[in-house]
């Protein structure tokens, strides 16, 4: 390899950069858009619209449409007055819960004796219906126990202990703030895009504007000119990275509880792999829009395999498997776990591994599949 | 080394598909030597010129460059010659001197030996003025140079330039080929693709490409020479245009074209030109003067094809 050959792509690139204005100003611009976008995304199915039917309104049956709304899962937006009243509001989606308290439910409960509440879901998106059942059933759970424990003290008895109490604690990040969780995995998958994005034309776009030609008839080495087009890269995505850091912590306030600088010197394992994944695309392609079709390919498959929005664990198997070949699979396990753990590489080696080997894979594949020829 | 030809191909041949593009030609161009490719387009010019380059598998056949293996030495020929493809391989929104400046780079040139060699060009293209103005303002013909340029920052050996005076204005083109000239004094072989006839006088030596085939080759008076076989008259008349409506299908005739303002026949039998000049004036057509002469280039390049295409 020669330094010569290779400096001089790298200046010929970044003149090239400087001057291309459009992509700097989207490079810049489009993953802060993205982050706040995505940042925002929960899957946290608080005030669902919900219909009460209660045709004999009390002290108790209010006190039971509090203690829901205080829930914050449940929001009741309508009072009905039959039942098909309440079919209506299902069936259009204006409410998405329903609620029967039976007609006697203030005198069952005053004089102690067990009423039944009916509390309809529509569970059409099973995993957010799965989530209100279970909050109406504990919200059962815990009235019960309250009117025990009520009546008990009106006798002058002290409830008996518990025999089963479970302690629950939220590690990492206590607050339970979706944000801490989604922030760092949607950095992740931002530089993904970024990266993808950056190379796909690297090759393709010699070829698009005949300058191929001229280049594998000089002495170029395949791999001068890939390292000399992705050095400036990586100082953009480096770049890229900081703004999304600064965003992160100045809009979401998610700042990191590891080392950043072990952020950087990981990332760059991941840069390694995407930005390889990239140029094998922009080596293979005949056109800039064929390359991008291709990276379509990638980058759909990012987002719903590498575990960034999905839980990883909940795909079938062989998705699984799919997954481990997407870079971002490993990149979001590194962030995630610097970001929200403060881990070190004593827990994150094995994906750095992993980050390098795809990255020797998808280069490797890059620099065989150039011909310093045409064909 | 002492290889006596810079250039040498046997028998080489490409095929796309079904379509031979190159078929089977053999040439050797002695150092030194401008060497001229002509044909019309898609007769296999730049095909040729590419499996040369090393940039393009030859199908069939070798070829060697300064005694090297266009296919086992590929990387060692590429430092050794320079090459301007029909597409110049500039890049728009780089600066003239940018791109040159890459160029010298790329062929390895030490910094202080691509600087010296880079304001060198500048110096004699006349692009100096222009050294900071990108390329996609750049008017047509100083783009050719500074495509030349590229192509020459490291000295090479051999120079491969195809069509590279198309789509340029006469006083460049004569500029260019005064420029090449001067090239070949200094040593290097240059072998230039061109479908223009009237480039093929600044070639010293010629080879006419028609269906991947090679035609004939020689010097250009050795051409003409060779193609004096058959008899060509020049008939000269102010009504060019009625005298080759009249000739065509008399017997004696087999080709008629313009050359210049004059009429040339492309006679069966030399005795045939008076008995003509009758038939003419009879046609009420004036003719001011008749001679035989030397086939022009182009008069043996058509001879030449159409006596491929009656004997196919």
């Amino acid at each position: 390899m020669s330094g010569r050959r290779l400096w001089s792509v790298v200046r010929k690139e970044v003149a090239q950069l400087r001057r291309d204005r459009r992509t700097l100003a989207t490079m810049l611009t489009l993953p802060v858009v993205q982050l706040i976008l995505y940042g925002y995304l929960n899957n946290e199915v608080l005030h669902q619209p919900t219909a009460v039917w209660d045709p004999v309104p009390s002290a108790e049956s209010r006190a039971l449409v509090a203690a829901l709304e205080n829930t914050r899962y449940f929001a009741v937006r309508y009072r009905v007055r039959n039942l098909r009243e309440l079919e209506r509001l299902l069936d259009s989606a204006h409410a998405r819960v329903g609620v029967v308290v039976p007609p006697d439910y203030g005198q069952r409960v005053r004089s102690g004796r067990p009423a039944t509440i009916l509390v309809v879901v529509d569970a059409s998106d099973a995993t957010s219906a799965r989530v209100v059942l279970q909050v109406a059933q504990g919200l059962g759970v815990r009235l019960s126990q309250d009117l025990q424990v009520r009546s008990l003290a009106r006798r002058g008895q002290r409830p008996p202990p518990q025999p089963v109490e479970v302690r629950t604690r939220a590690w990492y990040n206590p607050d339970l703030r979706t944000q801490v969780f989604i922030v760092p995995g949607v950095l992740g998958a931002v530089m993904q895009f970024v990266t993808t994005f950056l190379t796909l034309g690297t090759i393709v776009r010699e070829r698009e504007l005949g300058t191929f030609e001229q280049l594998v008839a000089t002495p170029l080495r395949p791999v001068e000119l890939m390292l000399g087009k992705l050095l400036p890269l990586v100082g953009l995505a480096y770049l890229n990275l900081t703004f999304i850091l600064l965003v992160a912590w100045g809009w979401f306030g998610v700042a990191a509880k590891g080392s950043l600088l072990l952020l950087y010197v990981l990332t760059f394992a991941f840069f390694f792999s995407s930005l390889g994944l990239g140029t094998l695309i922009s080596t293979v392609s005949r056109t800039f829009v064929q390359a991008a079709q291709l990276a379509q390919l990638i980058l759909l498959p990012s987002i719903l395999l590498s575990g960034f929005l999905f839980p990883r664990e909940s795909l079938p198997p062989a998705l699984q498997y799919v997954g481990l070949a997407i870079p971002l699979t490993y990149y979001v396990t590194v962030v995630r776990g610097i970001f929200i753990k403060g881990v070190g590489l004593e827990v994150l080696w094995p994906q750095v591994l992993a980050l390098l080997a795809l990255g020797i894979v998808v280069f490797g594949a890059a620099i065989v599949r150039f011909q310093k020829k045409l064909d | 080394m002492s290889v006596p030809f810079a250039v040498r191909a046997v028998e080489l041949t490409r095929r796309f598909g079904d379509v031979v593009a190159v078929d089977h030609v053999t040439f050797e161009i002695p150092r030194g030597e401008v060497w001229g490719f002509l044909g019309p387009n898609g007769a296999g010019k730049s095909t040729t010129v590419r499996m040369l380059c090393g940039i393009l598998d030859p199908t069939e056949g070798r070829a060697e460059v300064l005694g090297l293996d266009v296919r086992r030495d590929r990387e060692a020929i590429k430092q050794r010659i320079g090459y301007m493809s029909q597409r110049f391989g500039l890049w728009p929104d780089l600066t003239v001197r940018e791109n040159l400046e890459f160029y010298a780079g790329a062929y390895g040139l030490p910094a202080a030996e691509a600087r010296r060699q880079v304001e060198a060009w500048l110096g004699r293209s006349g692009l100096a003025e222009r050294a900071h103005e990108r390329v996609a303002a750049l008017p047509a013909g100083f783009r050719q140079w500074l495509a030349l340029g590229c192509a020459v920052l490291h000295r090479p050996a051999v120079l491969f330039l195809d069509e590279p005076t198309a789509g340029v204005d006469p006083l460049s083109r004569r500029r260019f080929w005064e420029l090449i000239h001067r090239l070949a004094e200094e040593g290097t072989t240059v072998l230039v693709t061109t479908h223009a006839m009237d480039e093929a006088a600044h070639c010293d030596r010629l080879a006419f490409l028609y269906g991947g085939r090679i035609i004939a080759q020689g010097g250009p008076e050795e051409i003409r020479r060779a193609g004096a076989d058959h008899t060509v008259v020049e008939i000269q008349t102010d009504r060019p245009a009625e005298t080759l409506r009249a000739v065509e299908g008399h017997p004696a005739v087999r080709d008629a074209g313009l050359h210049g303002a004059a009429v040339h026949l492309i006679l069966h039998d030399p005795g045939a030109a008076e008995s003509i000049v009758g038939f003419l004036r009879q046609q009420g057509i004036p003719v001011h003067g008749v001679a035989a002469v030397l086939p022009s280039l182009e008069d043996v390049f058509v001879h030449l094809v159409e006596a491929l295409e009656e004997g196919a």
